[in-house]
C-alpha cells in the first residue's frame, strides 16, 4: 500500500522517476480510465437522477425526488412479489448450485478414467448459448409434450406442471441453473488439485478415513474458492435473466411466480417506458448486492482458511 | 493445469482391492454414468427433436430415436427463416469486432497494471476490480439514453464501441498472465533503449499470445451468446444476431400452434447454434480450462 500514499503527494515531490512512471502508467491504462468514468461513473450518477424523476424518453425528465421508491415499497405489489421470487431463487439456487458443484468436483477429483470427458460434460452446459438452452428447457418441461413428462407418464406416474403451477416455476428455474453450474465445478476442481497431497499423505499414515479427510482437509483447504464460487453465484443469481425471461416470457409465467428481478426492470424500462422506476430498482439492487457481497466477504475471516497460502 | 496428468496408475493396486474399494468403485462410476445421461439429455433431445416431423413431436411416450429422420429441417430451419444474414450479423457486426477491441484493449491496460511501475496504481487496480461486481442494471437505463442520444440504436456501436475501454475482466485475466513474466526481459530491452510501448509491443505481447487467445476466446463466446444487449439495441430485423433469430422463431411457436414444424425447427436453429461451440470447446479445452482456473483461484 506504499504507492495509495504516494498517490496523495503533489506531482513536485514525487521523483522523476516516479513521475516518468505515472506518466506512462497512465497513458496505458488511459483506455480503461475514460472508459470507466464515460461508461460507469457517469451512468452511475445519472442513473440515481433518473431514479428521482418521471421520465418516459419521450417528453424531458420531471424531477419528482423519492416519489419511485416510494411508490415501489407502498404502492407496487408487483414490486413485493418480485423481491420474494428473486430472493427466493437466490437462497436456493445458489447454496445447492455449490453443493452440488462441490460434490461433482470431489467426485472429478477422485481417481477416475476419463476426468476431462466428465468435466466437459459438466462444463458445456454453462458455455453454450442461453438462448438454446432456454429453448430446449422450454420444451423439455412442457406438460403436453415436453420429454420429461412424457417419461413419467408411460411409467404411468402423473404429469408435473413445470411451467404452468405456480408453486414449480421457481423451482423449475433453479434446476436449469444447478444443471448450467459447471463454471464453479471447474473452479473448485482446479482448487482441489492444488490441495497438496502431502497433507492427504501425512493424514493417511496417521489413520484417518476418507471422510475425516474430507471433513478435515479438503473443506478448510477449499474455503477460499467457495468463498469465490459463493460471491460470483451469489451475484450472478441476483441479476439473473436469460433462463426466467425465455422460459416464462416477460410476465414471469403463471401469476408472476417467476418473475425474477431483471426482468420485471427490463419490462419497466423498455415495454413500460418507466426509466424512472426501472433506475430506481437498479439502485436498490445495487445495494442490495454490494451489502450482501461486503457481508459474505466479512463472515469469510471467520470461516475461510488462508493458511495454506500466505 | 494438472487435469491431464492421472493419479497414480490404479492398475498397480487393482489386485489388491477390497470388497468394499470395489463398491465404491461402482458406485463412484455410476454416479459419474448418471450424471454424464442427464447432463446430456437435454442436448440429445435438442438434436433428436431437431429430426422429427409433427406427429413425432406430439407423441406419448416421447420417440426417443426419430424414424424416419428429417434431415433437411436443419436446412429448412435455418435458410428459410433468414439465418444466414442472422449468422453475419452476430459474427461480422458484433462478436469479431468487440473481441478484437477486448483484445487490444485489455492487454494495453493490463500492461499499465502490471509492467509499468507508478504511485497509486494498486489502488487504482482495486477500483478496476471492483467494477466488475456492479450489476449491470445500473447502468442499463443511462447508456441507452446516452446511445440513443447519440443516434447508435439499430445499430451494433453500444455493443461494440465500449469494449475499446477495456473490461475489468479481461484486464484482470491479462493481468495475472503479464505477472509471470520475469522482469529480467524488459530490463534487457530498456537497456537497449526501447521505450515502455516498444517493450510492450516487441518484447511482452509475443510471450502473451497464449493468453490474448484466452481473452478473445471468451469474448468471442460471450458476444455469440449475448442476448439481453441485442434485445436491448437491435430492433430492426434485418439486424438480428443469431440470439434475437432463434427468440423470433420461438414466437411463432405460440403463433402456430403446434403446426409447421415450430419446434422442430427451434431445435434445428438452437443445435447449428450451440454446434460450434461445442466443436470450439473441444478443439481449446485446455485453453478454456486454463482460463476459468487463472481468473478463479489465483485472485
Amino acid at each position: 500500500m506504499q504507492s495509495s500514499r504516494a498517490s496523495a503527494l503533489p506531482w513536485a515531490r514525487l521523483s522523476s522517476r516516479d513521475r516518468r512512471g505515472l506518466i506512462t502508467g497512465l497513458l496505458f491504462i488511459s483506455p480503461w480510465l475514460i472508459g470507466f468514468l464515460a461508461l460507469t461513473i457517469y451512468p452511475l450518477i445519472y442513473s440515481f437522477y433518473v431514479s428521482l424523476t418521471r421520465y418516459d424518453l419521450l417528453r424531458p425528465p420531471v424531477f419528482i425526488g423519492a416519489a419511485n421508491y416510494v411508490e415501489l415499497f407502498t404502492k407496487d405489489a408487483q414490486f413485493w412479489k418480485v423481491v420474494y421470487n428473486t430472493v427466493f431463487y437466490v437462497i436456493f439456487s445458489v447454496p445447492l448450485s455449490l453443493g452440488f458443484s462441490f460434490l461433482v468436483a470431489n467426485l472429478l477429483n477422485a481417481r477416475i478414467a476419463g476426468r476431462s470427458f466428465f468435466r466437459a460434460v459438466m462444463y458445456i452446459p454453462a458455455i453454450v448459448p442461453g438462448i438454446c438452452t432456454a429453448m430446449v428447457w422450454l420444451f423439455l418441461l412442457n406438460i403436453q409434450y415436453g420429454a420429461i413428462n412424457g417419461l413419467l407418464q408411460s411409467f404411468g406416474l402423473p404429469a408435473i406442471p413445470f411451467l404452468s403451477n405456480p408453486d414449480l416455476a421457481k423451482p423449475s428455474l433453479i434446476m436449469v441453473a444447478v444443471w448450467a453450474t459447471g463454471n464453479a465445478v471447474v473452479v473448485f476442481l482446479a482448487g482441489l488439485q492444488d490441495v497438496p497431497r502431502s497433507l492427504y499423505e501425512a493424514a493417511t499414515v496417521d489413520g484417518a478415513n476418507g471422510w475425516q479427510q474430507f471433513r478435515n482437509i479438503t473443506i478448510p483447504m477449499s474455503t477460499p474458492v467457495i468463498l469465490y464460487n459463493l460471491v460470483i453465484g451469489f451475484i450472478g443469481a441476483f441479476q439473473e435473466f436469460t433462463s426466467a425471461y425465455l422460459i416464462f416470457g416477460v410476465s414471469g409465467g403463471p401469476l408472476n411466480s417467476a418473475l425474477l428481478y431483471s426482468p420485471f426492470l427490463y419490462q419497466n424500462a423498455f415495454q413500460y417506458l418507466r426509466m424512472g422506476k426501472a433506475s430506481a430498482l437498479a439502485w436498490l439492487l445495487f445495494i442490495v448486492v454490494v451489502i450482501g457481497t461486503m457481508m459474505l466477504f466479512r463472515s469469510s475471516a471467520r470461516w475461510v482458511y488462508y493458511g495454506g497460502e500466505k | 493445469m494438472s487435469a491431464i496428468a492421472t493419479p497414480p496408475a490404479t492398475s498397480r493396486r487393482r489386485a489388491a482391492l477390497t470388497p468394499r474399494q470395489v463398491l465404491v468403485e461402482v458406485l463412484k462410476y455410476t454416479a459419474l454414468l448418471v450424471l454424464t445421461v442427464t447432463w446430456l439429455f437435454p442436448f440429445y433431445w435438442m438434436f433428436t427433436s431437431a429430426i422429427k416431423d409433427d406427429p413425432q413431436v406430439y407423441t406419448i411416450p416421447p420417440v426417443l430415436v426419430p424414424n424416419p429422420a428429417y434431415w433437411n429441417n436443419f436446412a429448412d430451419a435455418w435458410g428459410k427463416n433468414n439465418f444466414n444474414l442472422f449468422a453475419v450479423n452476430s459474427v461480422f457486426l458484433y462478436a469479431l469486432p468487440a473481441t478484437v477491441l477486448t483484445v487490444m484493449s485489455s492487454a494495453v491496460v493490463a500492461y499499465g497494471f502490471s509492467r509499468v511501475r507508478w504511485p497509486g496504481r494498486d489502488v487504482m487496480f482495486y477500483i478496476c476490480l471492483i467494477t466488475i461486481m456492479l450489476p449491470w442494471q445500473v447502468t442499463m437505463v443511462p447508456l441507452f439514453i446516452t446511445f440513443k442520444s447519440l443516434g447508435w440504436l439499430n445499430s451494433y456501436l453500444p455493443l461494440v464501441i465500449p469494449n475499446a475501454f477495456g473490461s475489468a475482466f479481461f484486464i484482470f485475466m491479462m493481468r495475472q498472465f503479464f505477472m509471470t513474466i520475469p522482469e529480467e526481459l524488459a530490463d534487457a530491452a530498456r537497456i537497449d533503449g526501447a521505450g515502455e510501448f516498444g517493450i510492450f509491443v516487441r518484447v511482452i505481447l509475443p510471450l502473451t499470445v497464449p493468453a490474448l487467445a484466452v481473452v478473445a476466446l471468451f469474448r468471442f463466446l460471450w458476444a455469440w451468446n449475448d442476448f439481453l444487449g441485442p434485445l436491448i439495441y437491435i430492433n430492426e430485423q434485418d439486424l438480428y444476431p443469431l440470439a434475437l433469430g432463434i427468440n423470433r422463431l420461438r414466437a411463432n411457436i405460440s403463433a402456430t400452434g403446434t403446426n409447421a414444424l415450430a419446434y422442430p425447427y427451434l431445435m434445428a436453429v438452437s443445435t447449428i447454434v450451440v454446434s460450434p461451440i461445442l466443436l470450439l470447446f473441444f478443439m481449446a479445452q485446455r485453453t478454456f480450462i486454463e482460463g476459468i482456473s487463472v481468473t478463479g483461484i489465483k485472485g
